[in-house]
């Protein structure tokens, strides 16, 4: 039997966002791999460079869909870097908040997106339905479900009421008390256990070859996490473990990020505790309306830990008001574009969106 | 850490799962079923609450994804402060980012919790908001409102309600002296300040000579001020001048002010030409007319004379202006003190004019010094701007004694006085002014300083009858400085007599005023008179007011033109009864100086017009 060209997405159920590849296989056997970006590309980098800095705020978020927050953050810890600016202390806890439930959503979601693909369906309703929790916390927050707009220039948009901190507290219990049942039911289950275990093996040499950063390379033992190498806003006041493992296969990936949720977890509920009170959560980057506050001449890099890896901004002002060029490191560049040329050769058909789902494969991110 | 292992007896795992058998879905069905409310903050559909919108379309300069289109309404009215224009929010494009929320300069435009909407027709999705919200025609709301959603607050506002410090002299500095009471902004100032501008454009309408205030605006946030001066003297040749002491109507317009502090305007304008170089001006301006062989002749110099002046010079025309004082100026040279505009800053105004070939003849007083026959004859038109030179007597009992005195002659002896061109003005002890206008202001505050200068102390009494500093029509600002400089008011008090014993000023007496104007808004004061009081002074000098003085004019001519209390009138070009006779500033509409650049800038298009088609 000869070599058959396939192609998974962009329309098809088991592909994670409009991405594609296109798989020459014999048999079951993939041959070779070839991933094609570009259905998603809308030119964020240069669209930014002709609104204000402001503006550009509704613009960030839609880098990545399922976590648009780390975008927005970086954004703002990039220009605010330039500005030399000082964010109120509160606004920097709520920025953390958001974050750490950003991330238990998109692992929520990252757990149901690996039943899918494995039909493991009980795996897809929770982790939905319970995202949909943290969802609610967004909406009362931040006035939006997915797209926040809400961590800007200067701080966050809005005052964390102590309504909303009731809610996040009750939320936490409320997903806390269902771990127990994601561990028995999803990670003792066999399914899973057949299809990821000793699938899709990345060494610790070649995560770091590729740099494949998050779980992909702290499945492989290597204990790199933002959060903890280059603390950002008060990741250093708060007491917290990243969870590793050596196995450095799909099932460990999927696992450490079901770990990370009670991490994350830990770390809102010491925020919630250890943040001063106040009013002001924003300050201005300088004097005149958001049309024409500008940013000092300069370029800066802010990184920060997403779910899926380091995620990283660097900002350019030429001291305008608008960006003179703003770069995106997306986290999943690496396993999305040369891990699928290079790693997927030798798998099955169906390991394919198992790669896709357990490196956390983001298109927006790759096409940016 | 220890990866999860598969449990040995796992056959019974799954059935754990049947627990949620029992419990409630937490699925819900919508729209029929159960209506879900987003939340508080929720960033839905817009609404715009009519009342309180002016139209500055500051909502459609922020909008990240252009989805916001400002439509002028018929019916509207464009007004002081308002455009007749609203918001159209295409629901294609929008973000919901609220960035039109939080910029919003009154507040109008907020979101509701509103975030369903069904329709067929797509042009339902470009929809005006209104306060009532966009689904509400489907009476799905009570009370006919939809609930609110996204508004803003402290924290998401992005507009800057706070204008830069201007840097002032001190009071116990300035009152000894008449140097300069504001100082002028410093370039980061200015740009700073320059970036609180949203560049509505509301500001341009409600000036009188409709100067293109957002673009030089824009001209200091670029650091372009070659650029900012070119925009100024496209329309105002005494921007100097305005910089300083204009009414600045533009402020009380600026839509900035709806919620916070108006943008500085007149203050970022007389930054421009401060920084400017007056030998890099005629390289900036870069005024080459062709000369088209006719002359104009203006009476008077103020600042309708000179921007008639300067309008008609770029035009090509050959202008000379007749000036009865020592120096041109006008008001702005005899009037305005010096604490306020200082003579430099007029000196570079009218040199620019004069570079244009603008000849001023000083001390050419019309009437004595040549005749109005005369000027008519050279000239193939004539400008009139002689503005309100009388001062208004209050003819109480009194008023006749050499003592008391009326401010114009005194600011004008004071001014002479300054810039050494004549003697010492006669310093009282103890001063009564009357009136409680910017005139009554100049005054007060100018003998305040000669007082502190001659005594070392204040005492300057200013009395008027209106009731309160909000209705007196001297500018707040001027009130306030003069009480930080000691001057003491006493507002409600209408004159009796001057008191004079032994021919000498020993005060005056007044009584309570209980009203200035009457229901037709007309001016009719009445008095307690069983309220008086009597004020010590040894000068009294009355400020209620000026009036103009036609004396120069040759009878037929007066005849000919026609009068409306006591102002000429004239056509919307300025154009009098007599086809060749234009007439500006005070002597026809008043009360500032923009205004009587305004009037320069219309005569001398209509002069243009009228020798055009002549």
């Amino acid at each position: 039997m000869g070599e058959v060209k396939l192609f998974f997405g962009p329309n098809h159920p088991g592909m994670h966002g409009n991405f594609s590849v296109h798989m020459y296989v014999e048999g079951d056997i993939v041959k070779r791999a070839r991933p094609l970006p570009g259905f998603l590309h809308r030119g964020f980098e240069k669209l930014m460079e002709r609104r204000y800095w402001y503006s550009n705020i509704a613009l960030i978020p839609r880098i990545c869909v399922p976590e648009p927050d780390i975008n927005e953050a970086c954004y703002a810890m990039g220009v605010e870097k330039i500005a030399k600016l000082d964010v109120p202390e509160r606004a920097q806890w709520i920025r953390m908040i958001v974050l750490e439930l950003a991330r238990i959503a998109n692992h929520l979601m990252a757990v149901g997106g690996v039943g899918g693909p494995i039909g493991l369906y009980t795996a897809s309703y929770w982790g939905t339905a319970d995202r949909d929790r943290i969802l609610d916390i967004f909406e009362a927050l931040t006035g939006a479900r997915v797209y926040h707009m809400y961590i800007v220039i200067g701080g966050v948009r809005k005052n964390l009421t102590p309504k909303i901190e009731d809610m996040i507290w009750k939320t936490l219990d409320y997903i806390e008390s269902r771990l127990p049942d994601y561990e028995n039911l999803i990670f003792k289950n066999r399914i899973l256990h057949s299809r990821l275990k000793g699938r899709l093996l990345l060494t610790r040499e070649q995560a770091l070859e590729m740099g494949v950063t998050g779980v992909g390379l702290r499945a492989t033992g290597v204990e790199y996490d933002v959060r903890k190498v280059d603390p950002y806003l008060f990741y250093d006041k708060v007491d917290f473990e990243v969870p590793t493992a050596t196995d450095g296969d799909a099932f460990s990936r999927v696992y450490l990020k079901f770990k990370e949720i009670s991490q994350s977890i830990k770390i809102i509920r010491q925020a919630l505790e250890k943040m001063p009170q106040g009013d002001k959560v924003n300050v201005a980057v300088s004097k005149g309306s958001a049309l024409r506050r500008i940013v000092p001449k300069g370029m800066a890099y802010a990184h920060i830990e997403s779910a899926r890896g380091e995620y990283g901004f660097f900002v350019v002002s030429d001291g305008k008001n608008k960006p003179y060029r703003v770069a995106v490191r997306g986290a999943s560049y690496p396993q999305g574009l040369y891990g699928i040329e290079k790693y997927l050769p030798g798998t099955r058909i169906e390991d394919v969106p198992l790669w896709l789902a357990t490196m956390d494969v983001c298109a927006p991110e790759i096409d940016r | 850490m220890a990866m999860q292992e598969l449990p040995k007896k796992d056959f019974f795992a799954p059935l754990k799962a049947w627990k949620f058998l029992g419990k409630k879905p937490v699925t819900i069905e919508v729209p029929n079923k159960v209506k879900r409310e987003a939340s508080d903050r929720y960033r839905g559909f817009h609404i715009n609450d009519w009342e309180k919108c002016i139209g500055c379309g500051t909502c459609s300069k922020i909008c990240p994804t252009d989805a916001i289109t400002m439509v002028e309404v018929p019916g509207l009215v464009r007004d002081h402060g308002k455009m007749p224009q609203r918001p159209v929010i295409d629901y294609g494009r929008c973000s919901f980012c609220a960035l039109c929320v939080d910029i919003c300069t009154t507040g109008s435009l907020q979101m509701t919790r509103e975030y369903v909407h069904v329709s067929e027709d797509a042009e339902d999705y470009i929809y005006m908001p209104t306060e009532k919200g966009l689904d509400a025609k489907r009476g799905v709301y009570e009370h006919g409102k939809a609930p609110l959603g996204w508004v803003k607050d402290e924290n998401s506002d992005i507009l800057d309600l706070v204008r830069v410090k201007m840097p002032m002299e001190e009071p116990e500095v300035r009152v000894k002296s008449f140097i300069e009471i504001v100082k002028g902004y410093s370039k980061e100032q200015a740009e700073q300040e320059a970036a609180r501008c949203v560049a509505c454009g509301i500001c341009t309408y409600t000036c009188p000579e409709h100067m293109d205030i957002p673009q030089y605006i824009e001209s200091i946030y670029k650091g372009d001020l070659e650029e900012g001066l070119r925009w100024l003297y496209r329309t105002n040749p005494l921007s100097m001048v305005c910089g300083r002491v204009c009414t600045h109507r533009c402020e009380t317009a600026c839509s900035v002010g709806v919620r916070g502090e108006p943008v500085a305007i007149r203050w970022l304008k007389r930054y421009i030409i401060d920084n400017v170089p007056f030998e890099e001006y005629d390289r900036i301006l870069n005024i080459r007319p062709e000369k088209k062989g006719k002359s104009i002749g203006i009476v008077g110099s103020g600042p309708a004379g000179l921007s008639a002046a300067y309008f008609l010079a770029t035009m090509g025309y050959d202008v000379t202006i007749y000036e009865a004082n020592a120096r041109p100026g006008g008001v702005m040279r005899y009037g305005i003190p010096r604490y306020r505009l200082p003579d430099e800053a007029l000196d570079k105004d009218i040199a620019f004019i004069e570079a244009l070939g603008v000849k001023i003849l000083v001390n050419t007083k019309v009437g004595q010094e040549i005749n109005f026959d005369e000027i008519a004859k050279k000239h193939d038109a004539v400008f009139l701007s002689t503005g309100f030179g009388l001062g208004r007597s209050t003819r109480v009992p009194g008023t006749d004694h050499p003592n008391v005195k009326q401010a114009l002659p005194m600011l004008k002896m004071i001014r002479d006085y300054l810039r050494g061109d004549g003697p010492k003005p006669p310093v009282p002890r103890k001063l009564i002014v009357i009136g409680g206008g910017n005139v009554a202001m100049d005054i007060s505050r100018s003998m305040a300083r000669l007082q502190t200068m001659e005594y070392g102390e204040v005492n300057v009494h200013t009395l008027s009858l209106e009731r309160s500093f909000e209705e007196m029509p001297a500018d707040m600002d001027e009130i306030e400085e003069a009480l930080e400089e000691g001057v003491e008011f006493h507002p409600g008090w209408g004159p009796i007599e001057i008191v004079i014993e032994n021919d000498e000023v020993k005060g005056a007496r007044f009584k309570k005023c209980l009203r200035v104007f009457d229901e037709n808004h007309r001016f009719s004061p009445q008095f307690d008179e069983n309220n008086q009081i009597f004020i010590e002074a040894d000068m009294v000098i009355e400020a209620i007011g000026q009036a103009p003085d036609y004396s120069y004019l040759p009878q037929e001519i007066q005849e000919k033109l026609e009068f409306v209390r006591g102002r000429i009138k004239t056509n919307e070009y300025n154009q009098t009864a007599i086809e060749w006779l234009f007439a500006g500033g005070d002597i026809v509409h008043g009360p500032d100086i923009i205004h009587g650049v305004a009037d320069g800038y219309t005569a001398a298009k209509g002069i243009d017009m009228y020798l055009s088609n002549k």
